[in-house]
């Protein structure tokens, strides 16, 4: 059952690169994260690669294989047939390392950019009471393993370096839409959203959604619902009229 | 700006801009097709087609509800807009649906996948050198699907209203049925469910309350909406199908080359 | 023996310490998981500056794997459940040997570590009346656990990354920069922990994986919150970063380890296909209605009750079934016995032939409950085998087998304050030894990593209040020698390759230092582990400097084989069977070694074993129990006079 792949591997650094041919043996229940590490071992000593869990727990193992991001250690080898080439290569969207491992810091940034939890300031530890289907939405949110497979997909910082300025991608608006469902949060991210974070970027084509490995609905659950709430304080005929009257920007106890 | 993009200095330089082997360009070939398709119907039916929108007791969605003076009888019953107005009636209601669509989220996607091509598949690098999103005139107006949502509602209101008017005969007698009937009421069936399993309804539905366990009725309806909502691009091609079919049908009336078979 | 003597590299010196880069700081966490981010978040709270520096990046370290759920006794979904009875679990399910301060402790801040964590943003699974839901597990005697889904560590992690951010954002708004008080330097290992000329911790070395280069912290306390080490295992759950650093780097620094024998062994780890060997089934399939069975159909484990659990556990397949629906008139099904039974039991039936074709026995959900239930209880299971093995779990068994999983043992700390024998270093979460005794209870890991986080967190900064400023300092040549370490495997070429080194080291412990010992196969791995140090004194790696995997392997070898070889001489030493200590040559739990604390040390001469006596347990503690159970596991002269 055991047989010989063509692979190509992308090796080099920041100021260039290529990919590289190689043979190696590939057995039954692989995952292409195997396979790297059997280059590893045999062929390529100091071939550079992120990973930690190898259960597609820990989102450390991000690249793109054959032209598709995706987590190395979720990618069976029996998706392939016995001919295909299968060409690996780092994250396109963030600078390059060294051959698979790619500098994601941009992701760190956004992180810090968001606006964190905020409980009402007189609720004592031990005194949350939430319902489960009030915090399901955003424990949906909450699954992300920080992969950064949809940062990737992005077209809008993909392909536009200078978008990485003022868009913080899909992850952190779902952070954002996660927090904002909050059932104690008292802070309102909608402006901080459009404004900090770039959501009319977004044209919704969906990318992000496709690549998720953990499966997380990010757009119809997490960025269009933030749109529509977005909508609801600016551009409603109904609702933003009548938040005139509700004014103010923050909200003193958690919305309803 | 040469190198921007995927070929970036300091991105990993591979020299092609998808490394993809499967055929990623037929779901917006496809879709270019489909699109096409329906916007060359709309327009030849707008504006050539306003001797052919009505068969009593069948009108067509692009032109209902009729709200000019100019419209044929049978079909006049919204006119309010004087005979000052001389283009075609189509025009003073087409602008609803065709908002509503343009600016659906779904809609959005595949034009700017197929026709914008940003991005014409997941990976495939698009071939524009700036992108600004919907943050600008004109696509910020795509904001305003709220407003259209609450339009296509009205919409589907007559719609069903319609639907209900053809179980008349050609006379204006009640208690009929013909083909055309069957036609109206599941195109305005597919309008419902296009209409409501909408974005901007699951927001107003509940999506916008951070307590569901407050509001208990809104929040099974937010599950209802929800449910419906997953296969809303579906929804969305069907219904584009079941106007045309219905469309087309009362053309087909309208201009002589069938008669519409009745049940009873 | 590998590094420890280490001569400064005469050619190198002055260019490593000119091109060094340094930090100072006045705490360094070594650790980005549960324990080590809670530490921090303690230490920066207490006004501390603090670095937080981890071989992966922020926010992947092995926490995120944790399924099952933290426990805290918070009494949401039982009643009756309070710290007494945590604590009297924990007891049980260590065998005694637990540091009972710490166990106390322990049961008595979880809740308070857990309802905290909802302050920082967690969302928990709910109850119906909105708390925190608890879940069963074994070994915990109500539902307890504390869990979000299967991702309970996941949410952990990045709850506390989160709140390490909002700190961050605080001082950013006070002073203009993110990182004035708290930063993390993620992708940097430690290899070496330095000391002044007292002895005391003044800081530690390390590279960049990045670029190769080397980096030094100056801080006069340091936290060590390393994880692991079952990478010197071949049959793991744990992931790469698990190569005992922390145990090693406290021992070559004068700190000690105890309980270095005690491994648990998960009875339920994927062992097919051979790329997926290790990664772990959770508890949870137990729990929730599956039951293990061999190569005839039968479910074995009705024959493996231990004495001791005679009475707690169902005697027929009847009665066991019952149980799901009503535990309270019907036993529990022996499926669910502590975790070294069960890893046991299933070890014998592979022995006895009775395994499955490849080498486990089956777990089975597919006939026990309908594919719907099982798809919405357990879906990341579900998920795991259907992508990972090509089995469809609500149709067919899992195959099973016992995976190297935790590490009871560990650096020898100060109950209270975490803090090990050198002065200003400290040690929590699984690298810290004591707390679970010989047998770790699931989900008392999770509550460990917070209860003493924050509690070394305040011991850092207790510690350096009480220096008054006079921070240790470095000696500049224990600097170059490290570096000189961390070069050596550049300097020749034809040498070993160290990937080849870490399969055999594996394949030893695997064989010869797993679940089942004796003296002579221990002797022999002992004499293998002498083998394999004089070879990797003599590794090549090929390449850079630059994120080179290969010479990361090499440089964590030094550590795995320290570990290795601590775990094989305690074991050898410790003539009985306990929790995650069986020996087939010394079956029997002995009350008198039940005294006695095996202690690890590193010195010129490489690693020793030393015994030291237990800390009788405080009276009152021993009066929670009754007198037939201490009977049990102590000495006639240790019983209380009476218990109740
Ligand atoms: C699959 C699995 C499931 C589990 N489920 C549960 C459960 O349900 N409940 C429970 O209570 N426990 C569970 N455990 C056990 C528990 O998850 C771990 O014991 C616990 O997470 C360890 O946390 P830690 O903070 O000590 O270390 P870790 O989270 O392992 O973090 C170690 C950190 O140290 C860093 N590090 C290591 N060496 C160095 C070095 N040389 N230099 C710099 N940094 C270094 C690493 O990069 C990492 O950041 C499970 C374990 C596994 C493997
Ligand atoms: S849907 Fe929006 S966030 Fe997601 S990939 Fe597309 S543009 Fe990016
Ligand atoms: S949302 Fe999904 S794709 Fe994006 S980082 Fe999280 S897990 Fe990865
Ligand atoms: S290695 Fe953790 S997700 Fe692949
Ligand atoms: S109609 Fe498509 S989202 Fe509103």
């Amino acid at each position: 059952m055991a047989y010989t792949a063509h692979f190509k591997v992308w090796r080099g650094d920041g100021s260039g690169g290529a990919l590289q041919d190689f043979d190696v043996e590939v057995n039954e229940g692989e995952v292409v994260l195997d396979i790297i590490h059997r280059l590893q071992a045999t062929q390529t000593p100091d071939l550079a690669v992120r990973w930690n869990c190898k259960a597609g727990k820990c989102g450390s193992c991000s690249a793109e294989i054959n032209g598709r991001p995706r987590l190395m250690c979720m990618t069976r080898m029996s998706t392939f047939t016995e001919e295909q080439t299968i060409a690996v290569t780092p994250m396109r969207t963030f600078p390059v390392i060294r051959d698979l491992v790619t500098d994601v810091s941009y992701n760190y940034e956004k992180a810090r950019m968001v606006p964190s939890f905020a409980p009402p300031a007189d609720l004592a530890p031990g005194d949350y009471r939430m319902a489960q289907v009030d915090v399901e939405r955003s424990q949906e949110f909450r699954k992300c393993i920080e992969c950064f497979l949809c940062q990737d997909v992005c077209h809008v910082i993909r392909d536009h370096e200078p978008n990485k300025e003022s868009y913080s991608g899909p992850r952190f608006l779902i952070r954002l839409a996660e927090l904002d469902m909050h059932p104690l949060d008292t802070v309102d991210r909608r402006d901080v959203a459009v404004e900090d974070h770039g959501l009319g970027f977004c044209n919704i084509t969906k990318c992000c959604t496709e690549v998720c490995p953990e499966g997380i609905k990010i757009t119809d659950n997490g960025i269009i619902p933030l749109k529509e709430r977005v909508v609801d304080k600016r551009y409603d005929p109904v609702f933003s009229v009548g938040s005139l009257f509700r004014k103010g920007q923050k909200r003193s106890a958690p919305p309803t | 700006m040469a190198t921007t993009g995927i070929d970036t200095p300091g991105r990993a330089q591979v020299g092609v801009k998808t490394l993809r082997q499967d055929a990623w360009w037929i779901q917006p070939a496809l879709v270019v097709l489909g699109l096409t398709a329906f916007v060359a119907y709309g327009i030849w039916r707008v504006f050539w087609g306003s001797h052919t929108y009505y068969s009593a007791p069948y009108i067509s969605i692009f032109y209902s509800p009729c709200i000019a003076s100019s419209c044929v009888p049978g079909a006049d019953e919204f006119a309010f807009i004087g005979s000052w107005w001389a283009w075609t009636p189509a025009l003073l209601v087409a602008w609803i649906p065709l908002g509503f669509r343009l600016t659906c989220y779904y809609y959005r996607k595949a034009y700017f996948r197929s026709y914008w091509l940003s991005p014409p598949a997941c990976a495939v690098a698009e071939p524009r050198k700036n992108y600004t999103g919907e943050r600008r005139f004109p696509l910020i107006l795509n904001n305003s699907h709220r407003w259209f949502f609450y339009l296509g509602l009205l919409l589907a209101l007559i719609l069903t209203y319609d639907a209900v008017l053809a179980f008349r005969d050609p006379q204006g007698q009640w208690g009929h049925m013909g083909l055309g009937t069957v036609l109206l009421i599941i195109n305005a069936f597919c309008l419902w469910a296009y209409t409501l399993s909408c974005h901007s309804c699951r927001n107003t539905i509940a999506g916008r309350l951070n307590h569901f366990s407050k509001h208990p009725v809104r929040y099974r309806m937010w599950t209802i909406v929800s449910r419906w909502n997953r296969h809303h691009p579906k929804w969305a091609w069907i219904s584009l199908a079941t106007i045309v079919i219905a469309d087309y049908y009362v053309y087909l009336l309208a201009s002589g080359h069938l008669t519409d078979p009745r049940f009873f | 023996m590998v590094g420890l003597a280490a001569k400064p590299y005469e050619r190198t010196t002055t260019v490593v310490t000119a091109e060094l880069e340094r930090h100072t700081y006045d705490v360094v966490v070594i650790g980005a998981g549960g324990a080590g981010l809670r530490a921090a978040i303690e230490a920066r709270s207490q006004g501390k500056r603090t670095a937080i520096v981890c071989k992966s990046l922020f926010g992947k370290a092995h926490t995120v794997m944790a399924e099952g759920g933290i426990a805290a006794s918070m009494g949401n979904v039982n009643e009756h459940d309070n710290w007494q009875v945590h604590f009297r679990d924990t007891m049980r399910g260590g065998k005694f040997m637990n540091s009972w301060r710490m166990a106390e402790l322990h049961a008595k801040e979880a809740p308070q570590r857990v309802w905290e964590l909802e302050t920082y943003g967690a969302l928990f699974d709910r109850t119906p009346e909105g708390k925190i839901s608890q879940r069963n597990f074994g070994g915990h005697e109500y539902p307890r656990l504390a869990h979000v889904g299967d991702r309970t560590g996941l949410e952990l992690i990045r709850t506390l990354q989160q709140k390490i951010v909002s700190l961050q954002q605080e001082d950013f708004r006070a002073s203009g920069d993110y990182e004035s008080h708290i930063k993390v330097f993620a992708e940097c290992t430690m290899t070496r922990l330095l000391k002044d000329k007292s002895g005391a911790m003044a800081g530690a070395f390390g590279y960049w994986r990045e670029t190769g280069r080397f980096v030094v912290f100056e801080a006069p306390a340091v936290i060590l919150a390393t994880g692991g080490i079952g990478k010197s295992f071949k049959v793991t759950s744990n992931s790469w970063e698990y190569t005992g650093d922390g145990h090693a780097l406290a021992m070559l620094a004068g700190g000690t380890t105890i309980n270095m024998e005690f491994i648990q062994f998960h009875p339920t780890g994927m062992v097919w296909p051979p790329s997926v060997k290790g990664i772990l089934v959770t508890e949870s399939v137990r729990g929730d209605g599956g039951v293990l069975r061999n190569s005839e159909g039968k479910r074995f484990m009705f024959d493996y009750i231990p004495a001791v659990f005679k009475d707690q556990y169902a005697k027929s397949e009847d009665e066991a079934d019952r149980w799901y629906t009503d535990p309270e008139h019907n036993k529990r099904p022996p499926e669910l016995l502590p975790r070294d039974e069960v890893a046991r039991s299933i070890n014998s039936e592979v022995k006895a032939g009775r395994g499955s074709p490849h080498g486990g026995v089956f777990l089975d959900v597919s006939t026990r409950l309908p594919a719907e239930v099982i798809r919405k209880k357990l879906p990341s299971m579900y998920h795991q085998f259907m992508e990972l093995a090509d089995v469809d779990i609500t149709a067919a068994p899992m195959e099973v087998g016992p995976t190297c999983h935790y590490v009871m043992g560990g650096v020898e700390v100060d109950p209270d304050t975490a803090a090990a024998v050198v002065p200003g270093l400290f040690a929590i979460g699984e690298v810290s030894g004591g707390m679970h005794g010989s047998n770790r209870l699931g989900g008392n890991s999770l509550g460990d990593l917070l209860v003493f986080g924050r509690r070394a967190g305040l011991g850092a900064a207790d510690y350096i209040d009480k220096l008054g400023g006079a921070h240790p300092k470095v000696v500049d040549q224990i600097i170059d020698a490290a570096a000189a370490e961390a070069l050596a495997p550049f300097r020749e070429e034809g040498g070993e390759n160290p990937y080849t080194l870490h399969m055999e080291l594996q394949q030893t412990m695997n064989d010869l230092v797993g679940i089942i010992r004796t003296e002579s196969e221990m002797t022999e791995a002992l004499g293998r582990l002498e083998a394999l140090k004089v070879r990797a004194a003599n590794i090549t790696v090929e390449g850079h400097r630059q994120f080179n995997p290969g010479w990361h392997l090499a440089l964590d070898l030094r550590n795995m084989l320290i570990v290795s070889e601590c775990v094989a001489r305690a074991a050898l030493l410790r003539q009985e069977s306990r929790g995650g200590h069986t020996r087939d040559d010394f079956p029997q739990m002995s009350a008198e070694w039940r005294k006695v604390n095996l202690v690890c040390r590193v010195d010129e001469n490489g690693v020793s074993i030393a015994r030291q006596p237990l800390v009788p347990m405080r009276p009152d503690l021993l009066d929670l129990f009754e007198v037939d159970e201490l009977e049990k596991y102590l000495t006639e002269d240790e019983l209380p006079g009476g218990g109740h």
